[in-house]
């Protein structure tokens, strides 16, 4: 069977509501594995709704459950327990997983400490931060549009005498340099700033953040959770301290993350923000989640051979979607379309209301600029702090693309996006007055 | 959020969205909400003077789902109505008709406000004094 092409395996993933959102076609021998996208099979199971929430969490890669697979079953053991081989072989399958990270981001595997995703590194490292350099300091750099994470994280540590800075954002969502430079005084322990925002996916400038930084004589953080496993990230080159990351946004399980911290030039260490049995070089206590990091360690190994080819591929398909909906009149694509992660975009469409939006697309997950669920109908703080009105961050719509993302799933994506929003134009008494060049602004709206 | 089957048939299928002209004497039209407020509703009739009867109702709407649903629904009860009978017409009765949560009952205040407001348009156009209009 030398040469021969094999169809091993078909999986295809189907949740609850019956949407089929990935399928792949192992073939070869188990070592050439490959995952050979099968675009007439997936044609013909083009199951509504399509997911492009990607950038809220992405589906399980086949092949990081199947690297998951024992550990969930067999081999069981506690990596702790140094008496054993149930004990011995959890840890080699935890140092495994620790190679295929640090080899993913470019840092030693002695770096890398587990967390229960990008939450819990994000408190960890600012918390543990702040703690440990006290005597240096109490001074923090942000920006308005990092994610929650890390803003009320922020936000505990002015409540606990620390003060921090957050920096704006221009219309791009990208901070000003000089902005950072001014900001940076003696007291100034950490700059954390995000890699590629969740809402837009705008990439700060990573490399001349951390050079400012360091000059001044603070660490550098980012939040890389976005980012990692999309675009190269390489902590020495990119001149990273420590970095906050999750398996669940690159084709992981849920529930699994990592803190990247720095081990010299310099050393930076963080104050342990959980007690106990001294884990992870005492940063982080609690009995490791060996499924978990085995499946975050696959997931690494996978985006560090495939990223390129991905994102190649899905920054085609992007740009075909944002490219066929900006065709829309009056519709804006939000942040930077120049920095920015390739599989997001964030378009807004003017004159449609957002929730009348998302009930337009219901052939389609995706996130709106609406915090539809809470009570308050919010829009985005991110679009707002890239100067947007609230109408129009309210009718906004996030596309985010997978590795499993097909192009007759973007082609369906625009042909329903255009039709909703043109139905909900041509309902809508703004698009009228639009049209008709009416200045809305002028317009004394009822109070109510 | 889970729409009834009222609400999605409205938004799906909305009735009588359209423009009257709003020159014409026998037309009112009301324009309620606002677009910071994420609702914008423009409801219109258009009357036979002799009978007071409203013959034809349009509306656009600038919203979720339950106001578009809202506005629709109004559109549809106002034909054939006399000005009292469609001046009658509460809130309560649209959110009823088309079962809205508690979180949406502005969307049917709102369209009250709407008929109310094209009512009262109606009214100054033809020489009367216009509606005391409710300021929810």
């Amino acid at each position: 069977m030398a040469g021969a092409v094999i169809i091993q395996n078909v999986s295809i993933f189907v949740e609850p509501k019956k949407t089929v959102y990935l399928g792949t076609v192992f073939y070869g021998r188990p070592a050439d594995r490959r995952p050979l996208p099968c675009q007439q099979l997936l044609r013909a199971m083009l199951k509504l709704p399509i997911y492009l929430d990607n950038n809220a969490t992405t589906p399980l890669d086949p092949r990081v459950l199947e690297a998951m697979m024992p550990y969930l079953t067999d081999v069981f053991g506690n990596a702790a327990s140094r008496n054993h081989p149930f004990g011995w072989a959890a840890e080699e399958g935890v140092d495994y997983a620790r190679e295929q990270i640090a080899q993913l981001i470019g840092c030693d595997s002695k770096e890398i400490i587990f967390t229960s995703g990008a939450t819990e590194g994000d408190n960890l490292g600012i918390k543990g931060v702040f703690e440990m350099y006290a005597q240096k300091g109490n001074h923090i750099i942000t920006t308005t549009t990092e994610h929650k994470a890390v803003l009320d994280t922020c936000k505990h540590i002015e409540k606990i005498g620390g003060r921090v800075t957050y920096l704006p954002v221009d219309e791009l969502g990208l901070i000003s340099l000089a902005d950072l430079e001014a900001a940076m005084t003696p007291e100034t322990i950490l700059v954390t700033i995000m890699y590629g925002n969740n809402e837009t996916g705008t990439i700060q400038p990573i490399r001349e953040i951390a050079a400012i930084a360091h000059k001044h004589g603070a660490l550098f953080m980012t939040d890389g959770t976005q980012a990692v496993g999309k675009i190269p990230v390489d902590v020495i080159a990119d001149g990273i301290d420590l970095m906050a990351f999750t398996a669940h946004k690159m084709y992981g399980p849920k529930g699994v993350g990592a803190l990247y911290v720095r081990r010299k030039n310099p050393r930076v260490k963080v104050t342990a923000q959980m007690d106990g049995g001294g884990h992870e070089r005492g940063m982080r206590s609690g009995t490791l989640n060996v499924p978990g990091i085995v499946g975050l360690g696959k997931a690494c190994e996978l985006c560090r051979l495939e990223m390129a080819a991905d994102a190649a591929r899905l920054s085609v398909l992007r740009d075909r979607l944002q490219a066929s909906l900006t065709e829309l009149e009056e519709s804006y694509v939000n942040g930077s379309v120049e920095h920015r992660l390739p599989h997001v975009a964030n378009i807004s469409f003017k004159y449609v209301e957002g929730e009348g939006l998302m009930m337009g697309v219901k052939d389609l997950a995706v996130s709106s600029g609406s915090a539809c669920t809470s009570a308050s109908l919010e829009p985005s703080y991110v679009l707002k702090a890239l100067g947007l009105s609230d109408d129009l961050a309210h009718s906004s719509l996030r596309f985010g693309l997978s590795r499993f993302t097909t192009d007759e799933q973007i082609d369906y994506a625009i042909g329903h996006v255009k039709e909703a929003v043109t139905k909900l134009r041509e309902m809508s008494p703004l698009w009228e007055m639009f049209q008709e060049g009416i200045d809305l602004s002028k317009i004394e709206w009822a109070e109510h | 959020m889970a729409y009834s089957d009222k609400v999605i048939d409205h938004y799906s299928n909305p009735r009588n969205v359209g423009t009257l002209d709003k020159s014409k004497k026998n037309v009112g039209t009301g324009l309620v909400g606002a677009p910071e407020c994420g609702d914008v509703m423009r409801l219109q009739i258009e009357v036979d003077e002799a009978t007071n009867t409203i013959t034809d109702a349009k509306f656009k709407t600038f919203g979720c789902g339950s106001a578009i649903a809202s506005s629709s629904l109004a559109t549809e009860w106002l034909k054939g109505k006399s000005i009292d009978e469609a001046l009658a017409i509460d809130n309560m009765e649209i959110v009823e008709e088309l079962a809205l949560p508690p979180v949406k009952i502005h969307c049917s205040v709102l369209a009250e406000d709407a008929i109310k407001s094209a009512i009262s348009d109606y009214r100054v156009k033809n020489g009367l004094p216009a509606l005391e209009l409710a300021h929810h």
